[in-house]
């Protein structure tokens, strides 16, 4: 663990919000959010594919955005809202693209899968905020493009993702209507 | 879209009840949730980290190495150099050319020299600077012509010719006779550039010694069996002193189908400190360990009947290894002994020389030893049907071999469905509407291959079988299958659970599949060859069905009726004649426990000894219980301002004998036809060349380059992306082989090979310019249409 290295600098503590959760831990200074994750808190479900930010494998979202978190510096999450593969459902109750990638076989390897995961959230929840929201395949490409997947061809997480994203969008739909007939 | 293509005549209804059901793989939630343990996830207290410390120079000799520097650092732990270990080892038992750390010479840019464990990886990597290596630097070889030009500076020297590594020459029939025979020879010269596997998960080792001297390593290996036995070798320990743990693995391709410096390097640290060490490689290390294509140079003369029929086949290649032999001998018979299917060849002579150069190690990669000349084999078809003026696609199906049959060189051919496949994607891609008839800058191009479903004889020579599958019943209803598969992502795990659920009748929820443990799961020689359906499906097969015997003889005791009467499905013992009468499955394991005790059973599945090989030296290495069978077409359009080919649809049909999981062999058929495309069109793994030219005069180079990776990164080695990838199109054709179990063969390499000349042909048919040195690139497009327009070749 390098927060035990001679010599190393004075850790400095970092506060943010994980998955939801207060969270408190001290780091080295150079460290990143990865190695915050993975070293810091033993959260090992982001995983590292290149260190330096060319395959998305380390995707997390913060605030909201998909970001790389190999090169995002821990101290710079001050504060800040993170998420991770870990808050996105559980065995008992995956979320519906968990469950949609399990059945259509958009995982393989699934080393590269926590990080496609979160992308693909960030692009559902987006499509969610839209005025007139369109699933186009195109889309999905581009939101995940910085998701490299070595396994699959990327054609099922395509459909895994589109299927969820329409079943998203109609279940908004739905709502929306019963709420206008509601009123 | 990318909907997946079917055969028009495809069966609705299925025998089975799990076999060929539309499943994804059971233990899949475990990794989409993140909670999948891969090495680097694993930590244990006390661990220390490894870091390796690597050459330099891509040949030099080493002359001393000072580690005291680096002893003395604090939160340094220990520091091991090559002469600790100084067994050589390979995968390929005949060709011992690797030391777990060089202690003599080093060969490439990137060779493990020394290594170190440490408090953390930042301690150990500052030890590692302060290691002193004094190195002879030698003239490095980087490129074949060079290492053969230059046979007295050889890069091993106890090499016995120059920097051969390997040669075969194998001639079947009357090749010069049906030469001169044939109404039209084709000629052509062929490269194939390197490329390497880009497997997310970098390799990475953890090893401990526990109280009673127990080692145990875990590694992101794809060949565990064979992991442990290099183990026991180097680190001079018997094997049932090491555990080797297969953790979940992030992909393999092949590029963890051998062992690497970090299982050796944390092992021998983790004794020498007593305390657990982790090693993992950077992206950059992934990238020198390499084990990846091997860059072909191939000459191949073809000589064709005027009505289309393959009378001779001529191929001369030389190989560029790399520096070490990984399973170069296997890849040089590969590189021709694998192209005698799916066409009759009249007479066949091939000459193959693999040579060792000053750069990272080639190795299996995905097809392994094969896709190259099956770029060649498929181009000059493509080359010969213009000239015939016959449909590329007929003038396949005029050559087909057949089923039941042999090969030129001896192989027996099961099951074949490679005119399903032709039809399929001939269907599909709408071809004849569309090939040759598209306008100019837009078209199609066909080809087709066969692969494997594992290799009749093992690495090592041994009677032993090649799987072994045990499976217990408890009184839960659960079964447990214990393997010593390897699970890479491709779903081994998945497939023994769906013969097990399958034959005992129950679900694949039910299954409990624990793998790739030495010390839990009997032997599996690992997953490469595409070997793993076939072989540990029929051990899992043999098991599960004494399994279920005994079930159903203790049912029938209970029913008074005979055995045959009952039968196991849906988590229910059945009566046959009577569907009224029904047990519970778990009172069904129950009552058979209670008839026989403890509800276990092994498996074991050896190849057929009879008819299985070629009668001649190497006949052997390339023989295979059954093989697959494929066909693609590719459609790309070329913009001719740019030179940049866009392949918009890749359709594959592949005759996989039976889909056991058709989403799992989908899945298998996108992956490949992917990485097939990847490495035509975007990935190069290059190494820049050494200034010696064969002439003795250098080549201006620039200093301090030569040997060094022209990428070491996955920005600058180039993966297609979802933006890159075309739309892909999988078919399954279903032959039911009599060899694989309920009729499978494999589906996991196959469907790479003929992507890549079904690319290169449908650029021909786009815009007229043959691309026959891969990579495809929009310099050579450009040249092309330059040479048509002036009237050059």
């Amino acid at each position: 663990m390098s927060s035990s290295d001679l010599n190393a600098p004075a850790p400095v503590l970092v506060n943010l919000q994980l998955n939801g959760e207060a969270t408190s831990v001290a780091v080295p200074p150079h460290w990143t959010l990865l190695e915050l994750l993975r070293y810091g808190l033993g959260q090992t479900g982001t995983k590292q594919g290149c260190d330096k930010g060319d395959c998305g494998t380390c995707t997390v979202r913060i605030d909201g955005e998909p970001q790389l978190a190999c090169l995002t510096l821990a101290v710079d999450v001050r504060d800040r809202s993170v998420e991770t593969i870990e808050g996105l459902g559980t065995g008992g109750e995956p979320h519906p693209l968990q469950e949609a990638f399990a059945r259509l076989g958009a995982a393989q390897c699934g080393f590269c899968t926590p990080g496609m995961l979160m992308s693909a959230t960030a692009y559902v929840d987006d499509l969610t905020l839209q005025d007139n929201p369109q699933v186009k395949r195109d889309d999905i490409a581009a939101a995940l493009a910085g998701n490299l997947c070595r396994c699959t061809g990327y054609t099922k997480i395509l459909d895994a993702v589109e299927e969820v994203a329409h079943s998203v969008l109609n279940r908004q739909r739905e709502l929306a209507e019963s709420t206008a007939e509601d009123e | 879209m990318t909907a997946a293509i079917k055969p028009e005549n495809a069966s609705q209804g299925r025998p089975y009840a799990v076999v060929g059901a539309r499943h994804g793989k059971p233990d899949s939630l475990d990794a989409l949730a993140g909670l999948a343990k891969y090495t680097d996830d694993i930590a244990l207290p006390r661990m220390l980290h490894a870091k390796i410390l690597r050459s330099p120079h891509a040949h030099a000799r080493i002359l001393s190495i000072d580690t005291s520097a680096a002893e003395a650092l604090e939160g340094v732990y220990a520091v091991v150099v090559g002469e600790e270990m100084p067994t050589r080892y390979g995968v390929i038992p005949w060709t011992p050319d690797e030391q777990a750390l060089a202690a003599d010479k080093v060969r490439y840019v990137g060779d493990a020299v020394a290594a170190v464990a440490a408090i953390s990886e930042d301690v150990a990597l500052a030890a590692c600077k302060r290691i002193v290596v004094a190195y002879e630097v030698l003239e490095p070889l980087t490129t074949p012509e060079a290492a053969l030009a230059n046979p007295q500076n050889k890069i091993h020297e106890s090499n016995k010719h120059g920097n051969i590594t390997k040669q075969v020459q194998l001639a079947f029939g009357d090749v010069d006779g049906q030469l001169a025979a044939a109404d039209l020879v084709i000629e052509g010269h062929y490269e194939f550039h390197g490329s390497t596997h880009g497997a997310l998960e970098p390799h990475c080792s953890l090893a401990h010694v526990d109280g009673r001297g127990l080692l145990t390593v875990w590694s992101a290996t794809q060949v565990p069996h064979y992991l442990h036995r290099e183990l026991a070798k180097v680190l001079e320990i018997p094997t049932h002193k090491i555990r080797v743990i297969q953790p979940a693995v992030g992909g393999g391709f092949g590029g963890k189908s051998e062992p690497f410096d970090l299982e050796f390097v944390a092992a021998k640290l983790a004794m020498k400190t007593g305390r657990p060490v982790k090693c993992l490689y950077t992206r950059e290390e992934v990238f020198l360990a390499h084990r990846g294509r091997h860059p072909f140079d191939m000459h191949y003369r073809t000589g064709f009947t005027k009505d289309g029929k393959i009378l001779a086949v001529d191929g001369k290649s030389v190989l560029d290894g790399g520096a070490y032999s990984s399973f170069g001998l296997v890849t040089t018979y590969y590189s021709g002994q694998l192209l005698g299917s799916p066409y009759v060849f009249g007479s066949y002579r091939f000459d193959s020389t693999r040579v060792y150069t000053n750069k990272p190690a080639c190795g299996p990669k995905r097809g392994h030893g094969s896709v190259q000349p099956r770029f060649a084999i498929e181009v000059q078809l493509d080359k010969a049907a213009r000239a015939l003026k016959i449909d590329p696609i007929e003038l396949r199906r005029r050559n087909f071999i057949g089923e039941n049959t042999k090969t030129i060189n001896e192989f027996h051919i099961g099951s074949n469905g490679f005119l399903e496949c032709l039809a399929l994607v001939e269907t599909a891609s709408d071809w004849k509407a569309k090939h040759a008839k598209l306008p100019r800058g837009r078209g199609l191009g066909v080809a087709g291959s066969t692969y494997i479903s594992g290799t009749n004889y093992c690495i090592y020579p041994t009677d032993l079988p090649q799987s072994g599958v045990q499976i217990c019943l408890d009184r839960s209803g659960r079964v447990r299958v214990f393997a010593g598969t390897s699970d890479i992502g491709q779903g081994s795990s998945t497939m023994l659970a769906v013969v097990a659920a399958e034959e005992l009748g129950v679900h694949l929820d039910d299954v409990r599949v624990v793998a790739a443990d030495s010390d839990l799961c009997p032997v599996d020689l690992g997953s490469y060859s595409s070997r793993v359906t076939l072989m540990a499906g029929n051990a899992c097969l043999n098991a599960a069905r004494d399994l279920a015997g005994k079930v159903r003889q203790a049912v029938a005791k209970k029913w008074g009726c005979e055995k045959r009467d009952v039968i196991l499905a849906d988590r229910r013992a059945q009566r046959l004649d009577d569907p009224g009468v029904w047990l519970d499955i778990t009172e069904a394991f129950i009552l058979a426990e209670i008839e026989f005790g403890t509800m276990g059973s092994t498996g074991s599945y050896q190849t057929p000894r009879e008819d299985v090989h070629g009668e001649y030296r190497g006949g052997t290495i390339g023989a295979s219980p059954a093989y697959s069978f494929t066909a693609h077409i590719a459609e790309v359009s070329v913009d001719e301002e740019t030179g940049e080919v866009r392949v918009e649809n890749i359709w594959c049909a592949h005759d996989c004998g039976r889909a056991l999981s058709p989403v799992l062999v989908e899945g298998q058929i996108e992956g490949s036809v992917y990485m097939g495309f990847g490495e035509t069109i975007m990935e190069h793994h290059h190494v820049m060349p050494s200034g010696l030219k064969t002439d003795g005069q250098r080549r201006d180079t620039g200093p301090g380059k030569e040997g060094l990776l022209a990428h070491s990164s996955l920005l600058d080695y180039r993966m297609p992306t979802t933006l890159d990838t075309p739309d892909l199109h999988a078919g399954i054709v279903e032959k039911p082989d009599p060899r694989g179990p309920f009729g499978a063969k494999e589906a996991g390499e196959g469907p790479l090979h003929s992507v890549v000349p079904a690319i290169c042909n449908a650029i021909f048919d786009a815009c007229g310019v043959r691309v026959d040195a891969l990579p495809v690139t929009p310099a050579k497009i450009l040249a092309g249409l330059r040479a048509q327009r002036t009237g050059g070749v």
